[in-house]
C-alpha cells in the first residue's frame, strides 16, 4: 500500500522501507529545538543522563524567545541557563537577543528546517515546519533532553487526515482564515494523534507565509503534525536558504487516509475565533459588535513580512481607535529590518501603534501586552484559552492580520471594508 | 510507582488546556514545588491548597491540550495528584506524562460516570478503575508494551541511560 509524506519521512528516519499507522518506531532527528521556557527543564534532565556532549552540536537549536529580552530576574536566570549550556556544548544554532526571533519564524527563515526533515521541538508549535515538507512535531522537555543525548526519538506513526481546499480565496482571506475555518469544522481534538495533510488548488496558490500559518496551528486541532507537499513555491523559499541537502517526498496516490475533508473556499469570509477555544470560529459577518481594548499583530502564527504588509495596507493613513492599544511584533530581526526598509513602521507608528522587538511575550501572557480583568483583545496569535494573554477574566479573539488591523481602527471586531479600505 | 492507587476524585470538564493547568505567567521557573502551588489555578483557584497527596484528577475529552510545557504534568505530579483519568488526552500531554512518570488512564466511561469527591481505586497494571463510592468499575486501555518498558525503566531518562549503556557495550 502507498504511504503519505509523513509516513515516508518517518520510515526513512527509522531506517525502514515502510511504516504503518500505529507502529512504534525509533527515529533519527535532523533538528532538536528548545526555547527559554522549555530548555532549562530539558538541560536538567539531560544532565541526569550523564553524557558529556549533545549528539550533534549542529542539530540542536536553542532560541530564547518567550520571556526575552528578559522581563524579570527569574526569566533572566532561565535564559542564562540556556546561554551557558549553548556555550558549554558549542551549540551552533543558539540565537542571542539581537539575532533572535520567534523560533518558528526564525528557523525556516534561517534554512534550518528543510523538506524531508524529521524535527522535534519542545514547543507545541514546532508543527510549523510542515509548511516546507518536513515532519515536525512538538514534544516536552524530557523528550528534548533524550533527543539531545541520543539523536533519536520514539514515535507512534500517526494516521493521516487529508484536507482538500478548492477555489480562489477572496480578498483579505488567507492562511489564517483557512486554518481557523478548518479547526472550527473539526474541533480542537478533530485531528487528535493524527497527521494533517493540506492540499488542493487553493493551497497551490497559497504563499509560504500562509502555509506556515496553517501548519503552525495543526496542534490547535490536536494534530501531531501538519504537512504540505513540496512545490515550486517551497523550492523558491528553500533554495536560497538551505545549507545542506534535503529530500522531497510526495504522498502516493494510493496512500491511506483515515478521513478526507473537501471544501470550496472561494466564498470564505475572514474568520474570527471567539473565546475560549480556537474551534469557536465564526465568519466575520456573524461576529456582531465586539468592542476591543487591544490588538496584537505578530507571533509564530502571523509575525511574518506578508502579515505585516497586510496590516500596513489596512492601517495606511488611518488612526488606531483611541480606546485600543495596537502592538505590532515582527517575528525576526530580518523581518523587522525588511518592514523598516519598506516603510511599514512609519505606517504603524503614524497610525498610533507600538512596534516591538521580536518576542513571544503577549501570545502566552508573558509580557509586552498583558490584559487586565475584563479586557478583550483581537490577536493574530494561535490560542484564546482562558487567561492566555493575561487575567483569567480577559478574552482573546483570534483573527488574521487584516481583521486585527481593521479592528484596531474601528475599536471593535471589524474587517478592512468596514474601515473604508478597498 | 505503586501499582494500586486510591484517592478522592477532583472533576474537571472537556479541553482542560495547559494554560489552565499551569498559566504561562508562572513559567519563569521550572521548580516543581513552585509550579505545584499554582496547579489548576485558572480552572479552580483554590485547587493547589485543597488537593491532598494521593488524590486523582478526572477530566473530560482532550485533557492537556495546548502547550508542550512539561510544567503541566509536573505541576500536577508535584501537587501530589497520583493519577489523571480522562476521556481522552492531548498527544503531547500524554507523552510528557509518561516521560515523567505521571500515571494517566484513558476511559471515556470512567470520565463520564465518576463524580467529584468519589473515592477511586486504580490498578495501574491492568488499567482497572473502580469507583468505590458508586460501586461501578471501568476498564482503561492498558499501556502499549513500549510504554510499559519506559515506565518499568523509571521514565524516559532512565530508559535513555540504559540505551546508551547498551550502545557502548
Amino acid at each position: 500500500m502507498g504511504m503519505t509524506i509523513s509516513e515516508k519521512i518517518l520510515a526513512a528516519h527509522a531506517g525502514k522501507e515502510a511504516v504503518v499507522p500505529g507502529e512504534l518506531i525509533q527515529a533519527e532527528v535532523d533538528l532538536v529545538l528548545g526555547n527559554d521556557i522549555t530548555s532549562p527543564m530539558a538541560i536538567r534532565e539531560f544532565e541526569k543522563i550523564g553524557v558529556d556532549r549533545v549528539f550533534d552540536r549542529n542539530k540542536v537549536a536553542l532560541v530564547p524567545d518567550h520571556f526575552t529580552p528578559n522581563k524579570d530576574i527569574k526569566s533572566a536566570e532561565q535564559a542564562k541557563q540556556v546561554r551557558d549550556f549553548a556555550h558549554r556544548h558549542g551549540i551552533v544554532n543558539y540565537f542571542e537577543v539581537g539575532q533572535m526571533g520567534i523560533e518558528h519564524c526564525l528557523l525556516p527563515e534561517q534554512g534550518l528546517t528543510l523538506p524531508g526533515d524529521l524535527i522535534i521541538g519542545a514547543d507545541s508549535h514546532t508543527c510549523t515546519y510542515g509548511a516546507v515538507g518536513a515532519f515536525s512535531t512538538g514534544v516536552g522537555s524530557t523528550d528534548m533532553a533524550a533527543a539531545m543525548a541520543l539523536g533519536e526519538v520514539w514515535f507512534k506513526v500517526p494516521e493521516s487526515i487529508k484536507f482538500i481546499y478548492h477555489g480562489k480565496l477572496p480578498r483579505w482571506v488567507g492562511g489564517k482564515d483557512l486554518i481557523l475555518f478548518t479547526i472550527g469544522k473539526i474541533g480542537v481534538d478533530g485531528a487528535l494523534y493524527q497527521s494533517m495533510e493540506f492540499t488542493g488548488d487553493t493551497i497551490d496558490a497559497l504563499s509560504m507565509e500562509g502555509r506556515l500559518t496553517m501548519a503552525n496551528m495543526a496542534i490547535e486541532a490536536g494534530g501531531k503534525n501538519g504537512i504540505f507537499a513540496v512545490d515550486q513555491a517551497t523550492l523558491d523559499y528553500i533554495k536560497p536558504r538551505a545549507k545542506r541537502p534535503y529530500t522531497i517526498y510526495a504522498s502516493d496516490p494510493d496512500a491511506h487516509y483515515s478521513k478526507v475533508y473537501e471544501w470550496d473556499v472561494s466564498r470564505l469570509e475572514p474568520q474570527v475565533s471567539f473565546p475560549h477555544l480556537p474551534e469557536n470560529a465564526r465568519p466575520l459577518s456573524q461576529c456582531g459588535s465586539v468592542a476591543i481594548d487591544q490588538s496584537i499583530i505578530g507571533s509564530c502564527t502571523n509575525g511574518r513580512i506578508e502579515d505585516l504588509r497586510e496590516a500596513a495596507e489596512v492601517l495606511k493613513g488611518r488612526k488606531v481607535n483611541s480606546n485600543v492599544r495596537l502592538i505590532v511584533i515582527p517575528g525576526t530581526q530580518a523581518i523587522w529590518r525588511q518592514a523598516m526598509h519598506e516603510g511599514l513602521f512609519d505606517i504603524f507608528v503614524e497610525a498610533g501603534a507600538v512596534v516591538s522587538t521580536p518576542t513571544c511575550g503577549p501570545c502566552l501572557g508573558g509580557h509586552m501586552g498583558i490584559l487586565a480583568k475584563g479586557e478583550r483583545a483581537v490577536a493574530t496569535t494561535n490560542r484564546n484559552f482562558v487567561g492566555r494573554m493575561g487575567h483569567p477574566e480577559s478574552e482573546v479573539y483570534l483573527a488574521g492580520p487584516a481583521v486585527a488591523a481593521a479592528s484596531a481602527i474601528a475599536g471593535r471586531i471589524a474587517g478592512p471594508e468596514e474601515v473604508g479600505v478597498k | 510507582m505503586n501499582a494500586f492507587l486510591q484517592g478522592k476524585a477532583w472533576k474537571f470538564g472537556n479541553d482542560v488546556d495547559t494554560d489552565l493547568i499551569i498559566p504561562a505567567r508562572y513559567l519563569n521557573t521550572s521548580d516543581p514545588q513552585e509550579l505545584a502551588a499554582h496547579c489548576m489555578e485558572d480552572a479552580d483557584p483554590g485547587f493547589a491548597k485543597k488537593v491532598r497527596a494521593g488524590e486523582l484528577i478526572v477530566g473530560g475529552k482532550n485533557f492537556g491540550c495546548g502547550s508542550s510545557r512539561e510544567h503541566a504534568p509536573l505541576a500536577i505530579k508535584a501537587a501530589g495528584v497520583s493519577c489523571v483519568i480522562a476521556a481522552s488526552f492531548a498527544r503531547i500531554f500524554y507523552r510528557n506524562a509518561i516521560n515523567i512518570g505521571l500515571p494517566i488512564l484513558e476511559s471515556p466511561e470512567a470520565s463520564a460516570a465518576i463524580a467529584e469527591g468519589h473515592t477511586i481505586e486504580v490498578d495501574l497494571a491492568t488499567g482497572r478503575i473502580t469507583d468505590q463510592t458508586s460501586g461501578q468499575s471501568f476498564q482503561a486501555a492498558p499501556f502499549p508494551s513500549f510504554m510499559q518498558e519506559l515506565i518499568r525503566a523509571g521514565g524516559l531518562i532512565e530508559y535513555v541511560r540504559e540505551r546508551l549503556t547498551s550502545r557502548q557495550g
